[in-house]
C-alpha cells in the first residue's frame, strides 16, 4: 500500500494529466528533491521557489487570477504565519469583488507534532485556517484520503487549503488508491526517486484513476453506542485504535473537512451516544473544536446529551518542546484521550 | 536613533518642499530630452487626446471627493495629481482579457488609468457610493479599489504592495503563454518597504525564468502623513532594481509627454524581451492619502495637469474656450451620474454570504 506522501504525489501527477494544473511549487518542490517529504518528487509541473513564504502564496494568487490552476506549497506550516493575510486576501477575492474573480488554487503545508519537530516543526494549523472564510479545509488522516480529497482540492473553484499531517506521511494505508499496484515494492520502485543522483530518473506512473472525497464529508470510522469521538489528521489513528481496543462502545469520526464541515454526521452521532469528545493537537484556546463543542451544546443536541462536550488539544503554551517528555505533554496522545474518555463516561446525568 | 518630533516636524516640512522639488528637478532635468517644445514627437492629436483623458480623470475624482464631503460616501481615496502617469499608462495597456493581454495590478489611485482605458465614470461614482450596481465589488469595497476582469485589472488591495506578488503570478501564466502580453504593477513609494516589493524584484528576476513585468512605483514623496525623507536612505527606489540585474529608470511622472515616452519603450522592452522594468515616477498627490486625512487641494505641490495645459496653450495645440468648455462638460456630466447613482439601489442585507465560495455553495456553518 502507498504511504500519504506517494498518495500525494500520485494525486498530483493525476491532476496534471486530467485538471490541467500548470504548477507545483514551493520551496525545494522542484528537483532534485521533490519536497522535504518527498510528496513532490518526479512531477512535471514542479519548480524551486526562492525562500520566500509570501512570494508562494502571492504567486498562487496570481495565477489564480490569471486562471491557472497551481498547487503551492509552504514548507512547513510553521512558516505560513507571515502570510496571514495573503491567506485573507485569497480567501475574500471573489467575495469582494462580488464574484468576479475567483482563485482555483490549492496551499499544501505539513502540520502537527509527532516527528520530534521541536519549537518550528510542530506547530499546528486548522484552528488558524478555519478563522479565513472562504477558504475551503482539508486535513487527511489515510493515504487514500490524501488521494481523494488533494483530488477535490484541485478541482475546487475555490482556494483550498490542504493540511499534510507530517507524522503521517510516510504511513501506509490499508486500502489501495484505485489503479495502485498492489505490491509496495512495485510501486517504490516507480515512483520512489533514487537516493544519490536523479537527473536521469523519471518515474513511471501506475495508470492511477480518479477517485475524489467530497469536500464536507465526514467518514464514520469506528461505530459504536457510548462515545462520538470526533477528529482528523495525526490525532484520528490513536483515537481510531483507542476506539478498536477499548471495551466501551466508541464511535470515531474522521472529519476530513474542517471547512466546510460535515454537521449531519457529528449530529447523528451524538444524538445516538450523547457523549462527544473532539480530539486535535491545535492549541487549546479557540481552537476550532471549540465551535464544534459550543454547536452542540447550542442546538437541541444540549437536551439529548449526558456530559459535556469534551475538547482534548494541544496545550496553550507558546511551542512544543523536543525532549519527548515535552511534546508528549503538550500534544494528545494515548494516554491523555483514554483518561478523557473514562471521564466523559464517568459523569452520571 | 529616531528623530526628536521638532526635527520630525521639520522634516516633513521639508518633504513637501522635497517632493515639490524633486519633481521640479526632474521637469528641469529630465522633460528637456525629450522636448518641452517638442512634445517628445508626440502627434498634437494624442497630446489633446491625452489632455482630454487627464481633465476627465481629474473631474471625476474632485467629484467623488465632493460626494465624500456632501456625506454621500463614507471615504475617499484616489489620484488627484497621478494623471500625468495613469493616463499614458492606460492609454498604453494592451486591453483585453486573457495572457496575450496585460495584467493591471492597480493600488488605490487608478483611476487615471482605468479612464484612460476607458472605464465609464458612473462605475468609479457607483463605487464610492457603494452601489449594488458597482461593478467592481458590488458595494463592499472603498473608492478607487477597481476590479475589470474583462481588462484584466485584478481587484484592488487596501494592504499596501500585495499587488507587486500577485503580479508575479500573472506574469508567470503570461511567459509561459507566451506573445506579448505583459504583468503591470502601480504603487506607492511609502509601501516600497514592504517586503512584497522586494519579493518582487527577486522573483521578477529570477535567473531561471525572469518575468514580463512593468513595476511602476509612483513616488509622490509621503505616507499618509510620513515623509519619505525621513524613513528611506535610498536615494532613488529604482536604484534598488540595480542590484537584481533590473533595467531600471526615475521619470517625472508629473509630465506625461516623458511619462508616455518612456512607458511606451519600456514596453516595448517587455513585450519583447519578456524582462522586467523597474519605473520609478515622481508624481504630485494634490489631495493628501485620503479623506481622512481631509481631502483638501496641496497648493503647493506641482499641478501636472494645469502645467501640461500652459504647454498645450503655449504651443496652440488646444485652445482655452476649448478647455474651459471640456471642464464644465465633464463636470455636469458627473453631477448628472451622481444625481443618477444617487437613486440606485445599495446592496441587500441579505447578500453576505454570497460569493464566499463560488456559484453560492453554502459557507454559513448554521447551513452545514
Amino acid at each position: 500500500m502507498a504511504n500519504m506522501a506517494q498518495a500525494i504525489r500520485m494525486a498530483l501527477h493525476f491532476a496534471e494529466e486530467n485538471y490541467n494544473v500548470t504548477d507545483i511549487f514551493g520551496q525545494d518542490v522542484g528537483a532534485p528533491l521533490g519536497g522535504v517529504f518527498t510528496a513532490t518528487q518526479g512531477l512535471k509541473t514542479t519548480w524551486n521557489t526562492p525562500l520566500d513564504e509570501r512570494g508562494i502564496v502571492s504567486a498562487a494568487i496570481g495565477l489564480g487570477l490569471a486562471g491557472d490552476r497551481c498547487v503551492a506549497e509552504i514548507q512547513f506550516c510553521d512558516y505560513i504565519f507571515n502570510t496571514i493575510d495573503l491567506l485573507k486576501m485569497a480567501g475574500n477575492t471573489h467575495w469582494k469583488t462580488s464574484g468576479k474573480y475567483n482563485l482555483p488554487i490549492t496551499l499544501m503545508t505539513p502540520v502537527g507534532a509527532g516527528i520530534r519537530g521541536s519549537v518550528y516543526h510542530s506547530h499546528s494549523f486548522d484552528g488558524w485556517a478555519t478563522r479565513i472564510p472562504g477558504w475551503k479545509v482539508v486535513m487527511p488522516s489515510n493515504p487514500i484520503d490524501a488521494y481523494g480529497l488533494l483530488l477535490s482540492a484541485i478541482d475546487d473553484p475555490n482556494p483550498v487549503m490542504f493540511l499534510k499531517p507530517k507524522a503521517l506521511l510516510r504511513v501506509k494505508g490499508e486500502e489501495l488508491i484505485p489503479g495502485e499496484p498492489g505490491d509496495e515494492k512495485s510501486l517504490k520502485a516507480a515512483i520512489d526517486a533514487p537516493l544519490g543522483d536523479r537527473s536521469k530518473w523519471k518515474p513511471k506512473w501506475p495508470k492511477i484513476k480518479e477517485h475524489k472525497i467530497t469536500i464536507g464529508k465526514a467518514k464514520v470510522v469506528n461505530e459504536g453506542s457510548d462515545l462520538t469521538i470526533v477528529s482528523y489528521g495525526r490525532t484520528l489513528p490513536i483515537c481510531h485504535k483507542i476506539a478498536k481496543n477499548s471495551e466501551h462502545s466508541i464511535e470515531v469520526i474522521d472529519l476530513r473537512s474542517l471547512y466546510p464541515y460535515d454537521w449531519e454526521t457529528i449530529y447523528n452521532s451524538v444524538l445516538k451516544t450523547k457523549r462527544v469528545m473532539f480530539v486535535n493537537e491545535e492549541t487549546e484556546v479557540t481552537n476550532f473544536a471549540e465551535h464544534l463543542s459550543y454547536r452542540v451544546t447550542n442546538s437541541d443536541l444540549f437536551y439529548h446529551i449526558h456530559a459535556a462536550p469534551k475538547v482534548v488539544a494541544g496545550k496553550n503554551v507558546p511551542g512544543i518542546g523536543l525532549h519527548p517528555n515535552l511534546e508528549e505533554a503538550t500534544v494528545p496522545y494515548e494516554g491523555e484521550i483514554k483518561n478523557e474518555i473514562e471521564r466523559i463516561l464517568e459523569i452520571i446525568p | 536613533m529616531e528623530k526628536s518630533s521638532n526635527t520630525r516636524k521639520k522634516s516633513s516640512a521639508k518633504a513637501v518642499a522635497g517632493a515639490a522639488i524633486r519633481n521640479k528637478k526632474a521637469v528641469s532635468k529630465k522633460s528637456k530630452p525629450v522636448g518641452s517644445d517638442k512634445f517628445g514627437g508626440l502627434s498634437f492629436s494624442l497630446l489633446r487626446n491625452m489632455h482630454d483623458l487627464m481633465v476627465k480623470s481629474r473631474v471625476l475624482e474632485e467629484r467623488l471627493i465632493k460626494i465624500y464631503k456632501t456625506g454621500d460616501a463614507f471615504f475617499w481615496i484616489g489620484a488627484p495629481g497621478e494623471e500625468a502617469f495613469g493616463v499614458p499608462l492606460g492609454m498604453l495597456a494592451k486591453k483585453g482579457q486573457g495572457p496575450l493581454n496585460d495584467y493591471l495590478h492597480l493600488h488605490y489611485r487608478g483611476t487615471p488609468v482605468l479612464v484612460a482605458m476607458g472605464m465609464d465614470p458612473k462605475d468609479s461614482i457607483r463605487l464610492i457610493m457603494n452601489r449594488k450596481t458597482d461593478p467592481s465589488t458590488g458595494g463592499r469595497n472603498f473608492s478607487n479599489h477597481y476590479c475589470f476582469p474583462e481588462w484584466n485589472v485584478t481587484p484592488v488591495c487596501s494592504p499596501i504592495e500585495v499587488q507587486y506578488g500577485f503580479a508575479v503570478g500573472t506574469g508567470l501564466s503570461q511567459k509561459r503563454h507566451g506573445g506579448e502580453g505583459i504583468s503591470i504593477i502601480t504603487g506607492g513609494d511609502a509601501g516600497t518597504a514592504e517586503g512584497d516589493f522586494a519579493s518582487c524584484l527577486i522573483w521578477a528576476s529570477r535567473p531561471a525564468n525572469p518575468l514580463p513585468l512593468l513595476i511602476t512605483v509612483q513616488n509622490n514623496g509621503w505616507g499618509i502623513s510620513t515623509s519619505y525623507d525621513g524613513q528611506h536612505g535610498e536615494e532613488k527606489i529604482s536604484d534598488r532594481g540595480k542590484a537584481y540585474g533590473i533595467k531600471s529608470l526615475t521619470i517625472n511622472g508629473n509630465d506625461p509627454v516623458e511619462s508616455y515616452v518612456k512607458l511606451k519603450e519600456s514596453m516595448a522592452y517587455i513585450r519583447k524581451e519578456r524582462k522586467p522594468v523597474l519605473m520609478e515616477a515622481y508624481v504630485s498627490r494634490l489631495y493628501g492619502h485620503s479623506s481622512a486625512s481631509g481631502a483638501n487641494l496641496d497648493t503647493k505641490q506641482p499641478d501636472p495637469l494645469k502645467d501640461f495645459e500652459k504647454r498645450l496653450l503655449k504651443a496652440d495645440i488646444i485652445k482655452k474656450k476649448d478647455v474651459e468648455e471640456l471642464y464644465k462638460s465633464e463636470e455636469a456630466k458627473c453631477m448628472k451620474i451622481f444625481r443618477e447613482v444617487q437613486k440606485e439601489l445599495p446592496p441587500e442585507a441579505s447578500s453576505i454570504w454570497d460569493f464566499t465560495y463560488v456559484n453560492n455553495e453554502n459557507a454559513d456553518w448554521r447551513n452545514f
